[in-house]
């Protein structure tokens, strides 16, 4: 079975914004693998001068008038469903370091 | 007359002539819901406003109103959609607790068309599985037998309605979720064209295949749901207007069926084969034209499914980052902390494994060899699929390589469950709607398609096949047009219902 490397999961669950544990990792590098060497079944397709496709159908999709519509629910009831919030804005933890405010 | 072994059809007909109230047909699912929910764990959430819903039923109905065409029927909702006053949770830790502040515009169309909302039904976190055992609240067992799965991710929602807890549910269908579950537990299950029915408060999973179906126990009642459900939304920017693609009538005369032969290749269960190769057999003899066709680059379909849905799944799962909906890890140092380790405890495996698949196929570097690729083998599926129209009404085939498998038997073995939507996710590359239908069912003694011996006594049932139609886009009638041929062909089977499960106490 095909693995692949730690640090390449590593890499991706960053970019994903996604914490591991060590066997979360280990686990994924086997899963992953196996699922990747069984889709490289499409780089044998000759794809020669074909479109990708970008949308499913061959229908034109009109657009619709821009004009401003009226929300339905008002903005501060999802910030009622929000973990945390103040002041008419979600709350976050610190993102600058070092400065003097900043919730939580 | 009891409500719960009658049709959506016949209880909104019952209703309107005040045959029955609404009341008395939700406390009579109400209460096979308590009764059989805890063994089926089909359910989430039941509405605790339901009664207070059929009871508007009732007194609309006094007051001389039409409710609608689901006048009194409950309705199950599948817990990726969005409803007021109930949580949505997408069987996920990451949204438990989290509620809601707006209708889907499907469950609006519910409401407006007099159904009575049951509750939320279970599914695979995030509608990514084929097994609903993939849910933060465990898994749903199937009414046909308890040890095998029910298909999924729409598992909740097909096993309510082969319990009869509720005439109807809702599913959606990314890659199969409707159909495969329709085909484990004995039901009809639509996945409409792309664009006919608004994803408007759908949780979104993979936004170019997504789409909100009907699951039912008729053909009948299934066409009524979609009735209600389809139509242009301006809320969705996918809708389709009908200046864009009218819905079309299914064609006079006989069905051209087309048989795909790549769907009777290699990976099919014998079993599977012996039931659709039977019902298609009969379908000739009753008259349809058989026609051979080929669609060469489904071989691919799983291999661009799990790159294109992947990929897309992973831009649309960065909402849930501990700041907008319901969980926050607790002990974040930063901002970056906080959205790591809040994705990290909420999300389930099978999230995490497609979030870090899609990453890695979008990242620097990859995104030619796999995204760019699968999009250009989805323009040779696309092709084939609309070739393959110019000499058929509807595709045909399997729905599912295998008979239900067992509870546990592919949670450990990712790409064995992918594979079970080997043939269902050719209908979302392509965006043309299918519909898997009641085939008939395994046998320890023979494989008669009918559920009968050689000798024509019963045979005893054991798993359900689903046999699958796909139509040009738009031609839904033509797919429910061959549910009511096949219902007509094999009688029996309609007739057949799940067996009441053992009752557990919780």
């Amino acid at each position: 079975m095909k693995m692949i490397e730690r640090e390449t999961v590593l890499k991706i669950a960053r970019l994903a914004r996604l914490e591991l544990s060590s066997e979360e990792i280990e686990a994924m590098q086997g899963q992953l693998g196996r699922i990747l060497s069984y889709v490289e079944m499409i780089q044998g397709v000759d794809t020669e001068g074909v479109e990708p496709t970008a949308h499913v159908l061959d229908v034109d999709m009109t657009l619709r008038p821009d004009v401003p519509v009226e929300a339905e629910v008002p903005p501060s009831t999802y910030l009622k469903t929000a973990p945390d919030s103040g002041y008419g804005f979600f709350k976050v933890p610190r993102i600058v370091e070092g400065g003097e405010h900043g919730s939580v | 007359m009891d409500p719960c072994s009658l049709t959506a059809v016949q209880i909104a007909r019952a209703v309107k002539a005040r045959e029955l109230t609404a009341v008395a047909v939700w406390e009579a699912f109400e209460a096979r819901i308590r009764r059989f929910n805890p063994t089926l764990n089909a359910f989430l959430h039941v509405n605790p406003r339901a009664a207070a819903e059929a009871a508007a039923v009732d007194a609309r109905l006094a007051a001389g109103e039409d409710p609608g065409p689901l006048a009194g029927v409950p309705v199950a909702v599948k817990d990726n959609i969005v409803t007021c006053g109930m949580p949505t949770t997408c069987a996920s830790r990451i949204l438990e607790g989290w509620v809601s502040p707006y209708d889907a515009t499907v469950v609006k169309n519910l409401r407006a068309a007099g159904a009575v909302l049951a509750g939320k039904t279970n599914l695979d976190e995030f509608a990514m599985g084929g097994s609903n055992e993939n849910s933060a609240f465990g898994p749903v067992r199937n009414p046909w037998d308890l040890r095998v799965v029910p298909g999924g991710s729409s598992g909740g929602s097909a096993a309510s309605v082969a319990a009869r807890l509720v005439p109807l549910a809702l599913g959606s269908d990314t890659g199969g979720s409707v159909r495969q579950p329709a085909s484990f537990c004995h039901l009809h299950g639509l996945k409409p064209t792309y664009g006919r029915v608004s994803r408007f408060g759908l949780v979104a999973f993979a936004s170019s295949l997504d789409q909100i179906g009907p699951l039912a126990r008729t053909a009948d009642d299934a066409a009524l749901l979609f009735g209600v459900l389809a139509g242009h939304d301006p809320h969705d920017a996918t809708s389709l207007r009908p200046e864009e693609l009218a819905l079309a009538p299914a064609p006079a005369g006989p069905l051209r069926v087309g048989v795909v032969r790549e769907f009777f290749a290699e990976g099919l269960d014998p079993r599977v084969r012996g039931v659709i190769e039977a019902a298609l057999a009969k379908w000739k003899a009753a008259g349809a034209t058989l026609v051979d066709v080929s669609l060469p680059s489904a071989r691919y379909g799983i291999a661009i499914y799990y790159l294109l849905a992947t990929s897309e799944a992973s831009s649309n799962l960065s909402r849930y980052d501990g700041v907008r909906y319901a969980f926050r890890a607790a002990d974040a140092r930063n901002l970056e902390d906080l959205y790591s380790r809040t994705r990290g405890q909420g999300f389930g495996p099978e999230v995490k494994r497609r979030i870090l698949l899609g990453t890695y196929a979008l990242s620097a570097g990859y995104y030619d060899a796999y995204y760019r690729k699968a999009q250009q083998v989805r323009t040779l599926i696309r092709r084939e699929v609309s070739a393959a129209f110019e000499t058929c009404d509807v595709l045909a085939g399997p729905t599912v390589p295998t008979p239900p498998f067992g509870l546990g038997a592919l949670i450990g073995d990712p790409l064995s469950m992918y594979l079970s939507d080997m043939y269902a996710v050719v209908a979302n590359l392509a965006g043309v709607p299918a519909l898997s239908v009641p085939a008939g069912f395994t046998q320890a003694n023979g494989m008669a398609a009918d559920g009968m011996t050689a000798d024509g006594a019963a045979a005893i049932p054991t798993l359900p096949v689903g046999l699958q139609v796909m139509a040009r886009p738009g031609h839904e009638a033509t797919l429910f047009a061959f549910a009511r041929g096949q219902e007509a062909l094999f009688p029996e089977l309609g007739g057949r219902v799940a067996p009441d499960p053992e009752e557990v106490s919780r």
